[in-house]
């Protein structure tokens, strides 16, 4: 019949992991109450890199690699409570998170030893920062037609094209950039490599993209004549491809996704009050009924990474039912509860249903657009 | 899962894989009691699965009960088995024997009169399902629930859009005996939305599978209508519908099971609720034409969907109630409320 495990099959915590929560949410209230961060919605764009040192000091980050690599060898499900408390917090994060969610798992897979020993330790110490260099001006969801090359040279590669939308590329250290290393063939998903790209290496001009919010979250990259090193080849020359799709199986998997517009949905709450009439009720009871719905379907994932399974199929539906609730909550949260309602005290609200509503349109793009998701659903359903 | 619960389910299944076609149940449709189905269900202990063994049942717990019935679900299974469970754990959580046979319950719907003075009940409990079949008639009242004989009532028989019965039953002077039970009234109304919750859920998994396989077999334009982009995303809405509903529904099994579900259920009912009216909306349009007939089965889940959303509340009702909820907790407790597990 179908490859793809609809059933979801609750999966509960052990106190081990319910323990983890006690002391990530100590920590993110000592955070709070010192007054370092104020809870953002978009914050996985906001980064503080004082924030990620001392939550990888607190031994937060990289907690599912290996002890002999500097982790925890903790679970993906010890990792998800922490993610999503800091999700759910709107905690800083925008920094460390692309190290922490793929760029070490990456490496743990396919890096050299000299490569685990050189990034991994800094990553858990919260102090190195990794961005996503896939995307390009012509190559957006059709990924494998990306045009940025690199031609090899004496003791290296030399990089030359253009990557675009690249979060936090400005604050990173380090790009994972998915490169040609020879040209396109009829095997479309040949010839691809990634590469560990110092951004502070010479032929790399970094500009700002400003996003429709007016923030300056993602950029553009160009490269000329880019020297990377053989040593930063990350896994094998050809393999590019292979490699990017495990990573995009991360990417998808986490809490982050059916928690971007949560705090708006708190202040929902919070406008209408303890004792909201019917309408508000209903509203903020069906987005609630969502809301842990996509909890438990996003723990179950979890689950089945703790196990060992890479469930891609599962995680793309997961996402895609996460990041249309999570367009949703303004929409819904303005229709029952106008931002002109309040007596002007409102601030807090009509802030967070600015910033739900001007950010809302990205969910659906990053990281698969709703409709490559869909495809994917298509395809473990046997349709194509 | 643990063992018993798959043993039961695969038994639950296969029974239902033999017995439970498409004739069946239209026969059911049509007045017909499908003796032969209940019959081979109760022999195997299924009616009963989730009543302790001293009370007459199989002894499973009230998790298993549930995931039986989302596998009739699954079938459309046309006989009392949700009933009878919540028959069963009213008379059992009041410490009362359960007896063999289809069994049913009342009131389903709220605001339906009843009284008891010096033991006689009096009242009308409306759209009870399968009243007329029932060997047994368990109605929750204010400080208990007591088991009433069928025969001694009236009972004008009606049916409800999914083809099965929904009865009128006349209670004028029926000799009971209450068996104590706090909050029976709540007690039955929270565990009937699970119970629809749940069968819900099952259908939706049915109605999933039956549409993938359609929409691979039917060709147009000189391909199967699978190939059709449009069709594969509408598809893919299906199934994160059918799948947000059996997280719902199994959550809350998890949740009861641990002896909690308030919000849990009022989530699953109000989440399988609102899957159900997206997939059957689906599900047809990908079917075209045949859909729309008697002839092609789609319609044995999808009315069924149609009518097990408003029972027990709708999500109008438990989309309120969570609501409440929530509220109530504060806005500042949301997180704390939406993680815990019962
Ligand atoms: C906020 C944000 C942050 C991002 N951060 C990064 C980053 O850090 N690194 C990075 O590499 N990229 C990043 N991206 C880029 C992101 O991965 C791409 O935007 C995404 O893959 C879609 O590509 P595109 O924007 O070129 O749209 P296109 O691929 O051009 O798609 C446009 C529309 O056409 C539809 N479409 C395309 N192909 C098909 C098809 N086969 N069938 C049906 N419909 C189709 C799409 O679904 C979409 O609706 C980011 C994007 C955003 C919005």
């Amino acid at each position: 019949m179908t490859d793809l495990s609809l059933t979801f099959e609750p999966r509960a915590l052990a106190p081990e992991q319910e323990a983890i929560r006690d002391e990530i949410r100590a920590f993110l209230k000592d955070e709070y109450d010192r007054g370092t961060f104020a809870r953002a919605q978009e914050a996985m764009a906001k980064h503080d890199f004082g924030f990620s040192e001392r939550l990888g000091a607190a031994g937060f980050i990289g907690m599912t690699w290996p002890e002999e690599f500097g982790g925890r060898g903790l679970s993906f499900l010890d990792r998800y409570v922490v993610t999503e408390e800091l999700m759910a917090a709107g905690a800083p994060c925008g920094a460390h998170w692309v190290a922490d969610r793929q760029s070490g798992p990456l490496l743990i897979r396919y890096g050299t030893p000299e490569q685990r020993e050189r990034f991994l330790p800094e990553i858990i110490a919260g102090k190195c920062y990794f961005c996503i260099g896939m995307s390009e001006p012509d190559s957006g969801s059709d990924l494998a037609s990306i045009r940025t090359t690199a031609k090899k040279v004496d003791g290296g590669w030399l990089v030359n094209g253009t990557k675009l939308w690249t979060s936090n590329a400005h604050v990173s250290d380090y790009m994972i950039a998915l490169v040609r290393t020879e040209p396109p063939s009829d095997d479309r998903h040949a010839g691809m490599s990634q590469m560990l790209i110092d951004l502070k290496s010479d032929g790399i001009d970094i500009q700002p993209v400003k996003n429709l919010a007016g923030h300056h979250h993602f950029n553009q990259e160009m490269f000329t004549d880019c020297f990377v090193p053989d040593d930063m080849v990350v896994g094998t020359v050809g393999n590019g491809w292979e490699q990017v799709m495990s990573e995009l199986a991360y990417e998808r998997s986490g809490p982050e996704r059916f928690l971007s517009t949560f705090q708006m949905l708190v202040e929902l709450v919070r406008a209408v009050g303890p004792d909201p009439d019917e309408i508000e009720a209903r509203a903020i009871g069906r987005l609630t009924s969502h809301l842990m719905t996509l909890r438990n379907m996003a723990l179950t994932v979890a689950g089945q990474l703790t196990d060992g399974e890479l469930p891609a199929t599962e995680a793309a539906l997961v996402k895609d039912l996460s990041t249309n609730f999570c367009k949703e909550i303004p929409e819904v949260a303005r229709l029952v509860y106008p931002p002109d309602a309040g007596a002007g005290d409102n601030m807090k609200y009509e802030e967070a249903l600015a910033t739900a509503t001007l950010y809302a349109p990205s969910f659906t793009i990053q990281g698969g657009t709703r409709e490559i998701l869909r495809g994917m659903i298509a395809r473990g359903l046997g349709l194509r | 899962m643990n063992e018993l619960r798959t043993m039961i389910l695969d038994t639950a299944d296969r029974i239902f894989r033999d017995k439970c076609d498409q004739t069946l149940i239209d026969a059911a449709e049509g007045g017909e009691w499908p003796a032969d189905l209940w019959q081979t269900v109760e022999d195997a202990g299924l009616a009963v699965a989730a009543v302790p063994e001293e009370q007459g049942g199989a002894g499973g717990t009230i998790g298993d009960g549930l995931a039986l019935l989302k596998v009739a679900g699954r079938y459309a299974a046309p006989l009392p088995l949700a009933e009878t469970f919540l028959a069963g754990h009213l008379l059992a959580q009041a410490g009362a024997s359960v007896p063999a046979g289809p069994l049913t319950v009342a009131p389903v719907h709220r605001g339906d009169p009843f009284d008891v003075p010096g033991g006689a009940l009096h009242g009308v409990a409306s759209k009870v399902p399968w009243a007329a079949q029932a060997v047994g008639l368990v109605v929750a009242l204010p400080d208990g629930v007591a088991l009433v004989d069928p025969a001694d009532c009236r009972i004008e028989p009606g049916s409800a859009v999914s083809g099965d019965p929904r009865d009128t039953v006349i209670f004028d002077g029926a000799a009971v005996k209450v068996h104590a039970l706090d909050d029976a009234p709540e007690r039955l109304w929270r565990l009937g939305a699970l119970t629809r919750s749940v069968q819900m859920a099952g259908a939706l998994e049915a109605i999933l599978d039956m549409t993938t396989q359609y929409v691979k077999d039917r060709v147009q334009f000189g391909r199967p209508i699978a190939k059709f982009q449009a069709v594969q995303q509408s598809l893919a809405v299906l199934a994160g519908q059918t799948a947000a509903a059996s997280a719902a529904a199994e959550n809350a099994i998890a949740a009861v099971e641990a002896g909690g579900g308030e919000a849990q259920i009022a989530v699953a009912k109000a989440r399988c609720g609102e899957a159900a009216s997206s997939a059957a909306e689906i599900a047809h349009q990908a079917h075209g034409a045949i859909g729309f007939t008697h002839e092609y089965a789609l319609h044995q889940f999808t009315r069924r969907l149609w009518t097990w959303r408003d029972e027990f509340g709708g999500e109008p009702y438990w989309q309120g109630e969570l609501g409440r909820m929530v509220a109530k907790a504060g806005a500042d407790n949301l997180w704390a409320f939406a993680t815990r597990s019962s």
